[in-house]
Order: structure tokens, then C-alpha cells, then sequence
């Protein structure tokens, strides 16, 4: 494939970087990228990617676009309140980078549809709101042996990691199992700092393009958490856990499974 | 943060990367200590992930370093 005119235009601050070049563009416009949730890290991850001109990105999110969600969600706006926020998403990124084809899905990913939906992804990007969701996610990119790109953020606080199923921990290395119902809040409940999402997509957005381009040190067997209010980082080094029940030597967890009940639908 | 019991002995702790003076023996002390409800969090102690069912029984000793992650959802 060669550059169009307007590609090496679009393109040229990373072109003349050493660790991009035209080589490093072309890995990013045939790299495909899943992206689990269109709400506040959804947004920035996907803005970025679509920007770099990551070729091909689906999109799954089964909410609309409310007013409340304005405040950090950096892709929709107010004339799209009430549609549906991967369609919004999908006309934003389309918009920025014509060379990016964006798949979009409104509905929830689940056991039973999850495998077929993401298989033929080279990375998965989590910005998803729920417990249920991050493990269900998890456990697939596990099983498929799929890099998963993990973001999170509640009220001040971001952590994002690189899960390199296999190679590195998985999301159950550390937090083994979801925490009982209710007792993590959401950021409806709890609030979130409109920016932070920002960061934090941010931050997941760079991993995703070093892992594309096979350049610098990704977040494996790493949790980097940021302090808003201190403007702190926070690495901590998590190891493989061996006897982890989906990637450890002797999984329990040999299927999907849905961990829906009990969880009421949290608000990004 | 630090804390003073008089009927125990302090330990000296290095959590999230700040020094502490604990009075705990155990991981699970050391959470109530901090006033930190253990299902919200995942602890690990000198680089090892400590089972949710092992904190009460994992002792803590001088020099320990202890990282507490919250679970955080949000998207």
C-alpha cells in the first residue's frame, strides 16, 4: 500500500519519527482495534486512535447519549443527546479520519457473543463501567490470547494496565474475583472528575499504538495508577499469579460466564 | 498516617510508598488499621498477591512492603 498525498500530510509528524516512519503508519492503518464501551475512556481512546489512523475500530456500547455523560465524553455532543453512543462515536471519529472504518455495535457484550465479536481484533481496549463486563472481557482476551489494554476511573482516581495473556498478569492475578454488589460504587454514584477519563484514555490510547508499532515498554506486569488531586503516579509491579483460575497452570475457569446477577447496570 | 497501640509492638511498613508505624500482625489488622474495607481492594505484600481468604492468617513483619489497589470500575 502507498501513502495517498493527503495521507503523508495527515500523517507527517509521525512519519519523520524514527520509532513510526511510513513503515510504523502502515502497521497502524491495518491494525484493528476493539474498543469495550463509547463513555468516558471509550471517548479519548478512540478520538486518539482514529487520529493516529488506526485503520479499522469497533466500537460496542449499549447506552445513548445523555447530558450528564457531556461533562467527559469527549466524542458525542449535545445535538446527539438520546442517540446511541456508538453511533455518535462513530461519526466523530469517521469525521476526524476518513482513513479510520469504525464498526459499530450498540447492544452488551456476553458470554455467548463475545468470542465471535472481537476474534479477528489485534488488541482489545477495556473502558467498560461495569465489574461484570471488565471480568467477561478479561477472561475471553485470555482464552483467545487476545492483548487487552485495561483503564478504569472513579471520582480522582485512574489505573490503566497491558495484559499480555500468558506473557504477562491478567486482570484476575490481581483482583481474583469481582467485588461483591454494591460495594464499589460507580461514577454515577460516586462522581468522577470530568478530565481525568481524559488521561487515562490517553495513557491507555499510547499503549495501544506502542503495542501496534512493537516500540518501547507497555504496562505488562504493571498497574500505573494516577492521583488527580496529588498529580501523582503510582506504578505497582503485579505479578503472574500461578495459580490464577483463568491464566494460571491449572485454570477452574474453562468457560465464559456472565456475572450479571446482582449487579445492578452502572452509569459511566 | 500513623498510628500508636501500646500493647503491641510497631511495626515499621512501607504501604503505597509511604512509611508507616503499624501496630497490625496481620494483613487484615493493617486494613482495619487504615480504615479500609477489605473487599474494595487487592493487597499485595513484598511483590506476592495476598488471597482475600489469607488475610487474616498473612503476618506482617518489619520492613514489609504492601501495596493496596482499590477496585476501581468506572468507565
Amino acid at each position: 500500500m502507498e501513502f495517498t498525498d493527503e495521507q503523508v500530510q495527515r500523517y507527517s509528524r509521525h512519519i519523520i519519527l524514527p520509532e513510526v516512519g511510513g513503515k510504523g503508519q502502515k502497521k497502524l492503518l491495518a491494525a484493528k482495534v476493539f474498543l469495550v464501551g463509547a463513555g468516558g475512556l471509550g471517548c479519548p481512546v478512540g478520538y486518539y486512535l482514529a487520529a493516529a489512523g488506526v485503520g479499522t475500530l469497533g466500537i460496542v456500547d449499549d447506552d445513548i447519549v445523555e447530558l450528564s455523560n457531556l461533562q467527559r465524553q469527549i466524542a458525542h455532543n449535545t445535538k446527539r443527546v438520546g442517540m446511541p453512543k456508538v453511533e455518535s462515536a462513530k461519526k466523530t471519529f469517521e469525521a476526524l479520519n476518513p482513513d479510520v472504518k469504525v464498526n459499530a455495535m450498540k447492544g452488551r457484550l456476553t458470554k455467548d457473543n463475545i468470542l465471535d465479536i472481537i476474534k479477528d481484533y489485534d488488541i482489545v481496549v477495556d473502558g467498560s463501567d461495569n465489574f461484570p463486563t471488565r471480568y467477561l472481557v478479561n477472561d475471553a482476551c485470555v482464552m483467545l490470547k487476545k492483548p487487552l489494554v485495561s483503564g478504569a476511573i472513579l471520582r480522582f482516581e485512574g489505573q490503566v494496565t497491558t495484559l499480555l495473556p500468558h506473557d504477562g498478569h491478567c486482570y484476575r492475578c490481581l483482583f481474583e474475583a469481582p467485588p461483591p454488589p454494591g460495594l464499589v460504587p460507580s461514577c454515577q454514584e460516586a462522581g468522577v472528575l470530568g478530565v481525568l477519563p481524559g488521561v487515562i484514555g490517553a495513557l491507555e490510547a499510547t499503549e495501544v499504538l506502542k503495542l501496534i508499532l512493537g516500540r518501547g515498554d507497555v504496562l505488562k506486569n504493571t498497574l500505573l495508577i494516577y492521583d488527580a488531586l496529588k498529580a501523582s503516579f503510582r506504578r505497582v509491579k503485579v505479578p503472574r499469579n500461578p495459580d490464577c483460575p483463568i491464566c494460571g497452570a491449572h485454570p477452574a475457569i474453562t468457560k465464559l460466564e456472565d456475572y450479571d446477577a446482582g449487579y445492578c447496570q452502572l452509569g459511566g | 498516617m500513623r498510628f500508636f497501640y501500646f500493647n503491641g509492638a510497631m511495626i515499621r511498613l512501607r504501604v503505597n510508598g509511604e512509611a508507616v508505624e503499624s501496630g497490625a500482625a496481620s494483613v487484615q489488622g493493617l486494613l482495619a488499621e487504615l480504615g479500609i474495607e477489605s473487599g474494595r481492594v487487592a493487597v499485595e505484600v513484598n511483590m506476592e498477591i495476598v488471597k482475600k481468604k489469607d488475610y487474616a492468617g498473612f503476618l506482617l513483619k518489619e520492613g514489609d512492603v504492601v501495596e493496596i489497589v482499590n477496585f476501581v470500575g468506572g468507565g
